[in-house]
């Protein structure tokens, strides 16, 4: 249906395909979900403790545009770790969660008519924020074959040479999938070959289980051509107090902030409190958190193991992407709701390149986990 | 982290996961659990595995009282005689020397009020050591042994999201 009201840039994007599945689950009591892409912890105590003092303080005024000085520079000196260097003044940016940096960025950077090559299977939020801004969405499909790794195979066979942007996302939501620094060396190669800026959404940075998280920019001559996006959602369990932050190229970063400024103004202030409190003072309930998210993902792969469900080791985040037992994940997605009441999303949500899998999420306590995983097992027999 | 603190966390968690569950959990092969759990048990490292009781939930209650309790040291008695002497009572759930006001902190149970106060009146308190007993009766259970005691569904997240 289309309306001479609203804007044709809108009407051309479809609503997200993961809201039906919602509703569908939504209707169903005794639902165990392993739909929910975010943490089932609370946010630690101190840094709501933080949030609390800060209000009782009456700190509830705008911040700077770019946000609070000091969380700045607690920021930059925390992504040091994985080879980051960022000035607090010039290269990075408070946004609200890390969606606003991710629309800043399309903005700040996207032209009428440009291509934006978008690492898929993805978060349903990057094409759509592509199209808002006018660009042209190449999709990029990474290969089960690679345990959906990018590769310079993929990026050249889908075209992305003409790309002006590159959006990924790794670790991987929906996949899991975590890329080493071998991986990531040889899609730099391309990047600069073919003179292509780098979104990088580094949001689980923090959620990686098989050695570190290394980031796009940390390459040699990358800083200067990526915006990293992270945020304080996925490795604090904050989602609900919606803060992140995107690092860059002090020009882009600088643009992006133009338009924050005229939007947003500020990123909410008392999480801001709350995150200055956690990167300095949290570690301890992040390591807890990673501990317990990867026993269930040791619990979960080795399940899929013994029900014969195909499935790559997926090393990061807070999911599993198995194969769907039948070639129709929708299907099979609803034929599972319906029957045994386990809710996981299609893979086809996610993109062209998620068809016939399913998104896992194992941010759910293990009870819930095991129940599923039996449910699943004799709906499979 | 190691495989036999990792394990005792799990089991310290969930004492009924099977072999097989805390294989799947921290990627080892079973037979290397059951190896380490034995060890774990020789050693002396764990002692018995035991349920969680919501008694509020159940339709009758043990009292339980916690106990404080000071006692004199002499040449030929130590904290360790008094201990050895006082867990032999099976009214003693826990026993423990804690640092600060008191001595001993003892967790007692027994059938009624009346049964608590006569253990420790007639059973505690006469033992030559001890100097002084505060009894601090168990009005409320919220959580025991890092098992909250609610209805376990605060989870308000949406069911399925992005």
């Amino acid at each position: 249906m289309t309306s001479d009201r609203l804007a044709n840039r809108v009407q051309g994007v479809p609503p997200s395909g993961i809201r039906r599945f919602f509703e569908l689950a939504e209707e169903m009591d005794d639902v165990i979900s392993l739909g929910v892409g975010e943490p089932d912890f609370t946010a630690p105590s101190r840094a709501r403790a933080a949030a609390i003092e800060s209000l009782e303080l009456g700190r509830t005024s705008y911040t700077a545009n770019r946000g609070m000085r000091r969380l700045r520079a607690e920021i930059a000196d925390y992504v040091q770790k994985w080879e980051l260097s960022y000035d607090p003044d010039d290269e990075l940016l408070i946004t609200t969660g890390a969606s606003e940096g991710l629309d800043l960025a399309f903005r700040a950077l996207v032209d009428p008519g440009d291509v934006v090559a978008v690492v898929q299977p993805s978060y349903v939020s990057y094409a759509p924020g592509v199209q808002f801004a006018g660009g042209e969405v190449l999709e990029v499909q990474t290969r089960p074959e690679d345990d959906f790794a990018l590769t310079p195979a993929v990026l050249a066979a889908s075209g992305a040479d003409r790309a002006d942007l590159l959006v990924c996302c790794y670790p991987n939501n929906p996949t899991g999938a975590t890329m080493t620094a071998t991986e990531i060396e040889a899609v730099v190669e391309f990047i600069k070959e073919h003179d292509i800026f780098v979104l990088s959404d580094e949001i689980y940075a923090e959620l990686t289980y098989d050695g570190s998280h290394t980031s796009f920019a940390s390459f040699d001559g990358m800083a200067d051509r990526t915006v990293v996006l992270n945020g304080f959602s996925k490795a604090y369990a904050m989602t609900g107090l919606r803060l992140g932050y995107a690092m860059g190229p002090a020009d882009v970063i600088g643009a992006m902030n133009r338009i924050h400024q005229y939007t947003m103004l500020s990123a909410p202030t008392t999480p801001q409190y709350a995150a200055i409190e956690a990167i300095t003072e949290c570690d301890d309930a992040v390591e807890r958190m990673r501990t317990q998210y990867n026993r269930r993902r040791n619990f979960v792969l080795s399940r899929f193991e013994e029900m014969g469900m195909d499935c790559f080791e997926a090393t990061g985040a807070f999911y599993a992407f198995p194969k769907a037992p039948i070639e129709d994940d929708t299907a099979f997605a609803e034929n599972l709701l319906e029957a045994e009441r386990v809710a996981m999303v299609p893979g086809s949500v996610f993109g062209e390149g998620g068809a016939g899998h399913l998104r896992v999420s194992y941010a759910t306590g293990l009870d819930d986990l095991r129940v599923a995983m039996d449910r699943l097992e004799s709906y499979l027999s | 982290m190691d495989a036999r603190t990792e394990l005792l966390g799990l089991l310290r968690e969930n004492a009924r996961y099977t072999i097989s569950d805390l294989a799947r959990l921290t990627d080892l092969p079973e037979a290397t659990i059951e190896a380490t759990i034995a060890d774990l048990e020789d050693e002396g490292v764990l002692r018995g595995y035991q349920a969680v009781v919501d008694w509020g939930q159940y339709d009758s209650e043990p009292v339980r009282a916690n106990v404080e309790l000071n006692v004199t040291l002499d040449h030929e008695t130590g904290y360790d005689d008094i201990a050895t002497r006082l867990a032999k009572f099976d009214e003693i759930r826990a026993l423990r020397l804690v640092s600060g006001d008191y001595d001993f902190e003892l967790e007692v149970e027994a059938d009624s009020m009346s049964a608590v106060s006569r253990f420790i009146s007639e059973q505690v308190a006469p033992v030559p050591e001890v100097t002084q007993t505060v009894t601090h009766y168990v009005m409320e259970s919220y959580k025991e042994n890092g098992v909250v005691f609610d209805d376990g569904h605060d989870d308000d997240r949406l069911s399925v999201t992005p």
